[in-house]
């Protein structure tokens, strides 16, 4: 009986369809080229076993630390920033064209020149939707932390905020961000929620891990006061429902910024 | 709590449309969510942490210079993903040509020790689990993966440890799906031949493509 090669066991294994059924058909029958394809099996898990060090907890932003002033001296130019309003509205365009392939199936093909371009607003404004709702979700759950962190009148022992602290950090870039993007969007709704969360994250951010009854006191009647994760809920269901909605309607009317600032 | 991949796109695409327009600290959000995957790749292919963060932050520089050339691109991961692989083959060659006119004087011996490091491994074949358990078959592994020449490397670990496709491959090696192809098989060869005594008990070690 001729045994298969080495290239077509490992093609097998690869999940190659050419000559497929012919080479199963094969190991089926032969124990030696089953044992042969089993070795090579166990030395490809291996391989996949083998442990890589996960990088510390802040490594992304270690990275940022360590690039970032090499990313300025680049981008420093007289003449980039001489260029940079055009460049603002090349940017936009390009978001709105790159992001039109994986939402494809969710936004309608229109043909005429019109709606082509309501889809590219109606994409950015799907992407922000997006991306501000996972956001919303996650300072959520760092601002009921805070909520729950310390006990009942609390007065005496500080009150460990390391965690909330890290991931306010975290969030608080991507905060800006999206603020940016809703204000050049003409979504005030959003950026007003996300102007007072950023204050909060602000203050937690630059905060010692360690806050002191009277600093922890202050965090949380700033919360309280803003009625801010009430608002963060809220605009989280509004956000859910504009997103349904864009589902199930395509094509909006052209004034659809002035309808989400209305709502707002 | 964990992001979906279309929220992590739509986040990445606010953040790359923000750099385009001149933030430049709207680039940290890209740097700190994916540097994490760049790190574990470079780690895979150069088997140390110095050498893999210089990829990592080399990768990065690199993306924000050519950021503009993402427009035709769907997903930044993959793409930041290319760019060190790309680096890193560099990297890679440039360093082997470096310990190569270093350690001229004793390349006999090095040779020998590197080109068949797994000589001395026990017969005994133990699982996938066990296997990588042990230290110093661990050093024989990574040893033996470092011993492929830097394209092998890459085109082995982005097919076998990141289960890359074939073309995604042929990009980072920039060729053709045919000779990526070829360079995934010449890799998986060269591995099984250096730990064959591992993987496969001396007895039952035959030539394949014969008949028995």
């Amino acid at each position: 009986m001729k045994h298969l090669s080495e290239e077509q066991l490992i093609a097998y294994q690869d999940g190659e369809s050419s000559g497929r059924d012919a080479a199963a058909s094969h190991i089926n029958s032969c124990v030696e080229c089953l044992a042969e394809l089993n070795r090579l099996a166990e030395m490809l898990a291996a391989y996949q076993a083998l442990p890589v060090p996960d990088p510390v907890e802040d490594y992304g932003r270690r990275v940022w630390q360590q690039i970032a002033p090499r990313l300025k001296e680049k981008r420093g130019h007289w003449w980039q920033v001489f260029l940079e309003p055009r460049r603002l509205t090349a940017a936009a365009l390009v978001a709105a064209l790159l992001l039109v392939a994986f939402l494809t199936g969710r936004v309608s093909k229109r043909t005429d020149h019109g709606d082509a371009a309501l889809t590219a607003e109606q994409v950015r404004q799907r992407v922000l939707l997006l991306a501000v709702g996972e956001h919303l979700g996650r300072s959520e759950m760092v601002l009921m932390e805070i909520a729950n962190a310390g006990p009942e009148g609390a007065s005496i022992k500080p009150v460990n905020l390391s965690s909330q602290r890290r991931r306010a950090e975290d969030l608080l870039e991507e905060n800006r961000l999206y603020r940016q993007t809703a204000l050049q969007e003409g979504d005030t709704g959003i950026a007003n929620v996300l102007d007072e969360l950023e204050r909060v994250l602000l203050d937690v951010a630059n905060g010692p891990g360690n806050v002191t009854p009277a600093q922890f006191k202050s965090i949380r009647q700033r919360i309280d006061d803003d009625g801010l994760l009430f608002k963060v809920r809220v605009m989280t269901k509004e956000i859910e429902r504009r997103e349904n909605t864009g589902k199930q309607r395509p094509a909006q009317s052209g004034s659809a910024k002035v309808e989400r600032n209305n709502q707002a | 709590m964990k992001e979906s991949v279309e929220s992590v796109r739509a986040a990445d695409a606010i953040a790359i449309e923000r750099t385009l327009a001149g933030d430049c600290d709207a680039f940290r959000v890209l740097v700190e969510r994916h540097s994490g995957m760049i790190f574990r790749l470079a780690f895979r292919l150069t088997g140390n942490h110095q050498d893999a963060e210089e990829i990592v932050q080399e990768a990065f520089l690199r993306a924000y210079q050519k950021l503009e050339q993402f427009a035709s691109q769907a997903n930044f991961a993959t793409w930041v993903y290319r760019i060190a692989a790309n680096y890193a083959i560099d990297r890679m060659r440039q360093r082997k040509q470096e310990d190569a006119r270093r350690q001229a004087p004793s390349a006999e011996m090095t040779d020998e020790v590197d080109q068949d490091p797994l000589r001395q491994i026990p017969d005994a074949a133990p699982t996938p689990e066990r296997l990588t358990q042990s230290v110093e078959l661990r050093r024989q592994m990574e040893t033996a993966l470092q011993s492929l020449t830097p394209a092998e490397r890459i085109a082995f670990v982005m097919r076998h440890c990141d289960g890359c496709g074939i073309e995604e491959i042929a990009a980072a090696l920039k060729s053709n799906s045919g000779a990526a192809k070829n360079t995934v098989f010449r890799a998986v060869h060269k591995l099984r031949e250096m730990l064959e005594p591992q993987f496969a008990p001396r007895a039952t070690v035959r030539a394949m493509g014969t008949e028995s």
